[in-house]
């Protein structure tokens, strides 16, 4: 009876799971983890929607690379990307040398590229304007005479062919002080005086609300960045009627327009759903109803995603390490082998563990549960391991003595043994799973993670809250019903200590 | 019943036991007896199949004990130890009932059987329900004891059974022992290295020093024609309170 309970239940979770798992006939829009990238995606995901078509935008999904890379293997159909990114930082070794030239690599990978959507987003360096003017400096060149500048970059530009160090190889730029930072935390950088320089996207709010100096490029470094849509031909090809509408995006936005927009959702808090519902409504008459989510439903949703992420990986965990356990309890030659092993998958960080998931898995909920499931191997080996090593032998040998065959020794009395130590593993793998689940968001797997990133993108606090909150207090309730497991599985001879 | 022919065990680099030639009488109770590490336990681990002969072979009712042979034949012997070996995560009651359970016998077969040992120990049957940890000294070393006899084995193998016990619990314990083992006229091999014991039980006193048998008859004749100076000095060793009183006087 209890067993049907765990597999129904188990069962619940699998098709929670696949709430967030492509459906076949679903169009799916991906952006890039910033707000722009959001708001275009949403925009996309309206129009889109508004032909009767089944849309799921999958939010922020990662960097430039990711979300491409998701493109070219299908998992997303359309995102919104730049034409200067494209060029120097995708396809930098072929070094096209034009638009056409540009087309044709894409279609090589199976994509197509649309006409620009009406506006640039270039990237450009900014400081504080009191501060840039007490230094007089108004061209990127200028900074060479200044090497004591702190320089703050949005992570992918300190890395990307087309960001600092080529910028810093074109210009001769001396500065050293340089690193990576998430890019909406430069600004607040800026804003606290911690940092002197970053990157800046030039359809940016901030630029104009924190009153930046935009540097001008006068060794022309940077290349233009017309945003365009980039697709699927294989699903342009399949539902026409939908790309005919998508395709309505072009020319659409503006520079004020686009501003505007990324304006009122990291200013002034308003959810990217209704700005791009807003826009439509003004400039396609397009009448979106607009669901912006409430705070209950994103909650539900966030930890349905969030435990079945948790519940399927650890649940696969506990099948494969408790046998894992066993047997490197019984061969210990072996044994140092599989704890050795899995200890070094436990020191791989969580986060380069999510990113390697991705060539081998793709992106979403699949590689974060397996990323997840490597993280709980771990403590559930080991505790199953420490459980089984412990038992007395004269315990051990009591069993072997009145001839049970070794099948019964482990199961009636080595396995209820180490009932404790094995639970306790799981238990800690839980918790710790719990946490590590939050980073699944950077890969697309949802969770309480999305808010989290959301809020600091967005520098909202409360949205981090969102996320953090039910996070912990998960993790609290599993623990407390791991209490209650133990009181049901750990044997009560195990558990009295007084002579009655 | 139990033979056993040129057995040598060895510990790492310890001798245990060198060419031990031992043939235990049916029916009887033997006790092996010396000093600390003479390699009387190893006799029993041995025969019970928790280690294998170095050299040598085992013969326990003409059949020899070998590895494949192990579980068959140790349903035919009952082992107790000196803190008793009782699963502290079953009862009294399912540490006796455990092997009989595995062997398929039906909840009344095994009730019947606990019942009948428990009045054979004189356990208290509403103590039966207990969890180890709950039972004193002696009451855990009934339980064992008839977790042993549970498959009405035909030889017992007690190594120290009552080691454990404070004096008034051993004496309690020793004489329903020996009761039992009249009624069951079970062949016993008892390890112990108290003499006032293997006198007590023994119709058959092995005395052991480094792994080999150094003497072998009855109490009276290990009291009466000591073999060497060994044995005697080992009879000698062990003196009453009387005599330690009149030692200090």
């Amino acid at each position: 009876m209890t067993r049907r309970i765990v597999i129904s239940f188990l069962c619940g979770l699998l098709l929670a799971g696949n709430c967030f798992a492509a459906d076949d006939r679903a169009i799916i829009v991906g952006s890039k983890n910033f707000t722009e990238g959001v708001v275009l995606g949403e925009l996309i995901r309206a129009i889109a929607a508004s032909t009767g078509a089944t849309v799921v935008h999958r939010q922020a999904l990662g960097g430039t690379r990711l979300v491409f890379n998701a493109l070219v293997s299908g998992e997303i159909d359309i995102y919104a990307e730049y034409t200067g990114t494209l060029t120097h930082e995708i396809f930098a070794q072929n070094k096209p040398a034009s638009n056409a030239e540009l087309r044709d690599l894409l279609a090589e990978a199976g994509l197509v590229m649309s006409q620009s959507l009406g506006f640039r987003d270039n990237f450009a360096l900014g400081m504080r304007e009191p501060v840039a003017e007490r230094l007089n400096i108004r061209r990127i060149s200028d900074l060479r005479a200044h090497p004591e500048l702190v320089f703050r970059f949005g992570t992918e530009f300190t890395e990307r062919g087309d960001g600092w160090p080529g910028l810093r190889l074109h210009y001769g730029l001396p500065q050293l002080d340089v690193l990576g930072v998430e890019h909406d935390l430069a600004y607040r950088g800026l804003e606290a005086g911690d940092v002197d320089l970053t990157d800046l996207y030039t359809t940016d709010a901030e630029i104009a609300y924190y009153s930046l100096r935009t540097l001008e490029d006068d060794l022309g470094y940077f290349p233009p960045y017309e945003a365009v849509l980039l697709y699927r031909a294989e699903l342009a090809q399949e539902r026409p009627e939908v790309f005919a509408a998508i395709l309505g995006m072009q020319g659409l936005i503006d520079e004020a327009q686009m501003i505007a927009m990324n304006s009122r959702v990291k200013l002034d808090g308003v959810q990217e759903v209704l700005v791009a519902a807003d826009f439509l409504n003004e400039n396609l008459g397009i009448e979106v109803v607009a669901k912006s989510s409430t705070r209950m439903e994103r909650f539900w949703r966030y930890t349905r995603q969030h435990i079945a992420l948790v519940a399927i990986s650890l649940f696969a965990a506990i099948l494969i390490a408790v046998p894992l356990g066993i047997a490197a309890a019984r061969w210990r030659r072996l044994g140092h082998v599989i704890l050795g092993v899995v200890g070094i998958a436990q020191t791989i960080p969580a986060l380069a563990l999510l990113v390697f998931m991705i060539p081998l898995f793709g992106i979403g909920a699949g590689p974060a549960v397996i990323a997840l499931f490597i993280y709980s191997l771990l403590p559930i080996v080991r505790n199953t391991y420490t459980g089984l090593t412990t038992i007395p032998m004269q315990l051990l040998e009591s069993a072997e003595a009145l001839g049970l065959p070794a099948g019964a020794r482990l199961r009636l009395v080595e396995a209820p043994l180490a009932a404790v130590s094995i639970l306790g593993g799981i238990k800690t793998a839980a918790v710790i799973n719990i946490g590590a689940a939050t980073l699944g968001a950077l890969i697309g797997a949802g969770g309480y993670g999305q808010p989290i990133l959301a809020g600091i993108r967005l520098d909202d606090v409360g949205l981090i809250l969102e996320g953090a909150v039910p996070a912990a207090g998960l993790a609290i309730v599993v623990q407390l019903l791991f209490e209650w497991t133990e009181r049901a599985i750990v044997p009560r001879g195990l558990r009295v200590s007084t002579r009655a | 019943m139990l033979v056993l022919n040129q057995v040598s065990k060895n510990y790492s680099d310890v001798c245990a036991l060198e060419r031990c030639d031992l043939s235990i009488a049916s029916g009887q109770t033997t006790v092996l007896i010396g000093p600390s590490g003479c390699g009387k336990s190893t006799i029993l681990r041995l025969i019970i199949g928790l280690q294998i002969p170095d050299e040598g072979s085992i013969h326990f009712g003409g059949q020899l004990l070998e590895p494949a042979r192990l579980p068959d034949l140790r349903q035919r012997m009952g082992y107790v130890i000196q803190d008793g070996g009782l699963f502290p995560h079953l009862s009294a009651r399912d540490n006796a009932a455990l092997m009989a359970r595995h062997l398929g016998w039906s909840d009344e077969r095994i009730a019947t059987r606990i019942s009948e040992l428990a009045e054979l120990t004189h356990f208290p049957t509403d103590a039966l329900d207990r969890y180890p940890l709950q039972l004193s000294g002696g009451q855990q070393q009934r339980v064992s004891l008839i977790r042993a006899l549970m498959l009405d084995p035909e030889v017992l193998l007690l190594d120290e059974p009552l080691g454990a016990l404070d004096p008034m619990m051993r004496r309690d314990l020793e004489a329903d022992l020996r009761e039992i083992f009249t009624e069951l006229g079970k062949t016993v091999l008892m390890v112990t290295h108290d003499l006032g014991e293997a006198a007590f039980f023994g119709d058959t006193i092995v005395l052991l020093r480094d792994g080999r048998i150094v003497q072998q008859g009855a109490m009276k004749q290990l009291l009466r024609e000591p073999a060497d100076d060994f044995v005697r000095r080992f009879i000698q060793a062990q003196r009453s309170p009387l005599e330690t009183m009149e030692t200090i006087r």
